[in-house]
């Protein structure tokens, strides 16, 4: 045992080495680069390296940075319920109302199939869809629910939070579909033979066993929501704001350090909601 | 490295015999008044010049007529206004020339990675309009506000990193295209004359207005507004102070939140399917984004205001890395580029060429008088793709070139306080 022991332990680093020198070079160390640049001063068109607070110091300062942040939750938040709610239903639809595995995959590859397009082609083709001499205010007004086309459809925060529920719902079902598959139908069974009732089978047996998945799913959508910026501005009309917008907004104005700030601190608050998500479910344990 | 180096190497042997016919020609070309395009030796075909701007200019028949009327390869690369500051900012080895807008030189032109033009190079020059030279474009008219391009457009030396007030002789941008911008209106969903920029924050249009998010743009367009509405009177828009700033960015972000506006437009795209789709009635446009709503047959009009227009102008600039038979070349298209069957191209589409006499022969009589002279149209008005652009009878909206850029109120700028600006900016798309 002892003279295998080491043995074990080379190989072990020697197969993880690939993936380990990838991320370090594709990943780690652009982060190290942007946490670097975020300290440095720019000036209109040039970039000095240097190492003040001052890019921190102003958006800290900022009560715009503080405004965008709380909307970048909100549409996190929201997105997550919507997402979390519809994928929910539908994985657990085909998980245990279909009964035939080849339903089962016919209907899920149902699921993915509006993501053969493209992400920025399925969002724009919602604003013909809902602007004001769109299809669904054409509708609306000839079934006569409304009288004047409904404004808050485009260019709104509605839209915003729509086009993200569309996006990302998928990301939901996938992983939570996927852990609901590996629960034992016994298990369903037993409850049931114990005399337990549907909503209380779901709550007590299922909900549970399928917290891994749900964690993934919301690691998803929390993160790629968070992250976004060319939804929140084509959908909201560029009325809104999020934080890789204000980031956008900077690069685009050769702000790179001011910009570069702003992504490690998007950064540090992603890992902090992550953190916390992981707090209440062991995804390793449980996968 | 390796690939470059030998390529130079190459190069400077050749430069110099390359160089001694180079000036013989050009001092036979000038003697004899001969012009542009000029027949070289045929190493000038090997040349590749890169060049990148905005969508505006770049077009692929230029460089397809550039190849056959001078031989060489021009590679082009389109970007948006944006990208095209970063760029030339940061990328001086990914260019030769540069098609960038006045305001961005101001921006640029200290970090040095462009080279001046000698203007005795230029076969043209003295047929350039004024408003490039010395800023007036009669005699009489006045020196608008902003960035105006002669404040710009000179330099002290071929490597000067400074901007000087008069001809020095060492040009930073050959100007190439620029236009007088105001307000798009939709007449049908309006139904009556609009004749202030004012009208952009009138009530009336509450939930139907949009402004372009594009600072050192939106900016201007936000000044002519306030100046109208007679909240205050700039002393110089293109140069606000921090005050100022706050006061026009206040007052629009109050419309905001009254929820004056549908939609702010970043590309020329997003301002058309604005109008089109009728989500706005009133917004700042620009001039081929009015034409591109027009062709949908759905009437647009580029509004002339009482307070006058808002300008821009785009130029070619030179990589400083440019030398030898690259720079001659690069002569040798700027010389052509102000010959005017670019300028006609262009023209044809609604812009205006620096030099509008060499145009005036790439245009058919009626294309001139309705383009430049503001004359109604005596049969159908094709732009240079072949679409039909007016009908017989049209006028074109605001009049004459001289009508349209004597009436320009202010130029596209960069300020002083630009940093302030564009953080007051951004709160203001957050707010």
């Amino acid at each position: 045992m002892k003279t295998t022991r080491p043995n074990n332990g080379l190989t072990g680093w020697l197969m993880v080495s690939p993936l380990a020198v990838v991320l370090f070079f594709f990943l780690v160390l652009p982060i190290i680069m942007i946490a670097i640049v975020s300290f440095w001063r720019a000036t209109e068109f040039s970039i000095i390296p240097a190492f003040e607070w001052d890019n921190y110091a102003f958006l800290f300062g900022s009560h715009v940075t503080y405004k965008v942040f709380f909307s970048t939750f909100k549409f996190a938040l929201i997105t997550w319920a919507f997402t979390f709610t519809i994928g929910f239903t539908v994985a657990y639809f085909l998980a245990f109302h279909v009964r035939t595995l080849t339903w089962q995959v016919a209907l899920f590859l149902l699921c993915t199939i509006p993501f053969w397009t493209s992400n920025i082609i399925r969002m724009i083709s919602w604003i013909p869809f809902l602007g004001r001499n769109g299809i669904a205010n054409t509708a609306l007004q000839s079934w006569g629910l409304t009288d004047q086309p409904v404004e808050w459809l485009l260019f709104s925060d509605f839209a915003v939070i729509l086009a993200f529920v569309h996006l990302y719902t998928l990301f939901m079902v996938v992983p939570i579909f996927n852990t609901m598959m590996r629960i034992d139908k016994s298990l369903i069974e037993a409850a049931r033979d114990a005399g337990a009732s549907g909503p209380q089978i779901l709550w007590n047996v299922i909900i549970p066993l399928t917290k891994p998945g749900i964690m993934i799913g919301t690691i998803f959508v929390v993160t790629l929501v968070m992250g976004d910026f060319i939804t929140v501005r084509l959908m909201s009309g560029g009325q809104s704001a999020n934080v890789g917008r204000l980031i956008s907004n900077d690069i685009a104005l050769l702000q790179y350090p001011s910009a570069a700030a702003t992504a490690v601190v998007l950064l540090a608050t992603v890992l902090i909601v992550i953190g916390i998500l992981l707090r209440f479910v062991d995804i390793r344990k449980e996968l | 490295m390796t690939e470059t180096t030998p390529k130079k190497a190459k190069g400077s042997l050749s430069r110099r015999s390359v160089l001694k016919g180079a000036t013989a020609t050009a001092a036979f070309a000038a003697s004899t008044t001969l012009g542009a395009p000029m027949i070289w030796a045929q190493n000038i075909r090997n040349i590749t010049l890169r060049q990148f701007g905005t969508g505006v200019s770049n077009l692929n028949e230029v460089a397809a007529k550039v190849q056959e009327d001078l031989g060489f390869t021009l590679e082009m690369t389109a970007l948006d206004t944006d990208s095209v500051t970063q760029r030339a900012a940061t990328q001086p080895n990914s260019f030769d020339i540069a098609d960038i807008e006045y305001f961005i030189c101001k921006k640029v032109w200290a970090a040095g990675n462009l080279q001046a033009m000698d203007t005795a190079r230029i076969v043209n020059y003295d047929n350039i309009v004024g408003t490039f030279r010395n800023g007036r474009l009669t005699p009489e008219s006045e020196i608008a506000q902003g960035t105006a391009p002669h404040t710009v457009g000179f330099t002290s030396g071929q490597n000067g990193t400074d901007f000087v007030q008069e001809e020095s002789g060492w040009m930073t941008l050959i100007p190439t295209i620029y236009n007088a911008d105001t307000l798009g209106i939709r007449p049908d969903l309006i139904g009556r004359p609009i004749t202030n920029w004012s009208e952009l924050l009138n009530p009336e249009f509450a939930g139907k207005a949009s402004i372009l998010d594009i600072s050192s743009i939106g900016i201007m367009d936000m000044a002519m507004v306030v100046e109208s509405m007679g909240e205050y009177t700039y002393p110089d828009k293109g140069n606000m102070t921090q005050a100022e700033i706050d006061l026009t960015l206040g007052i629009f972000t109050e419309a905001k939140n009254n929820g004056q506006f549908r939609a702010f437009w970043r590309s020329f795209d997003e301002s058309v399917n604005l109008m089109a789709s009728g989500e706005v009635v009133i917004q700042s446009m620009w001039s081929p984004a009015i034409s591109a709503v027009r062709a949908q047959g759905i009437p647009c009009v580029y509004q002339p205001l009482e307070e006058g227009y808002r300008s821009w102008g785009g130029g070619l600039g030179l990589s400083a890395a440019l030398s030898g038979i690259e720079l001659d070349a690069a002569y040798e298209y700027i010389n052509w580029y102000l010959d005017g069957w670019v300028g006609g191209f262009l023209m044809r589409q609604g812009y205006y060429s620096a030099v509008p006499s060499t145009s005036r022969n790439y245009m058919s009589e009626d294309e001139w008088g309705f383009w430049f002279e503001g004359m109604a149209a005596q049969g159908d008005i094709t732009n240079p793709f072949g679409q039909v652009m007016e009908t017989t009878g049209a006028v074109r909206d605001g009049g004459s070139f001289y009508d349209r850029m004597g009436a320009v109120a202010c130029w596209n700028s960069v300020m002083d306080e630009n940093q302030y600006m564009v953080r007051k900016w951004n709160e203001f798309i957050a707010a």
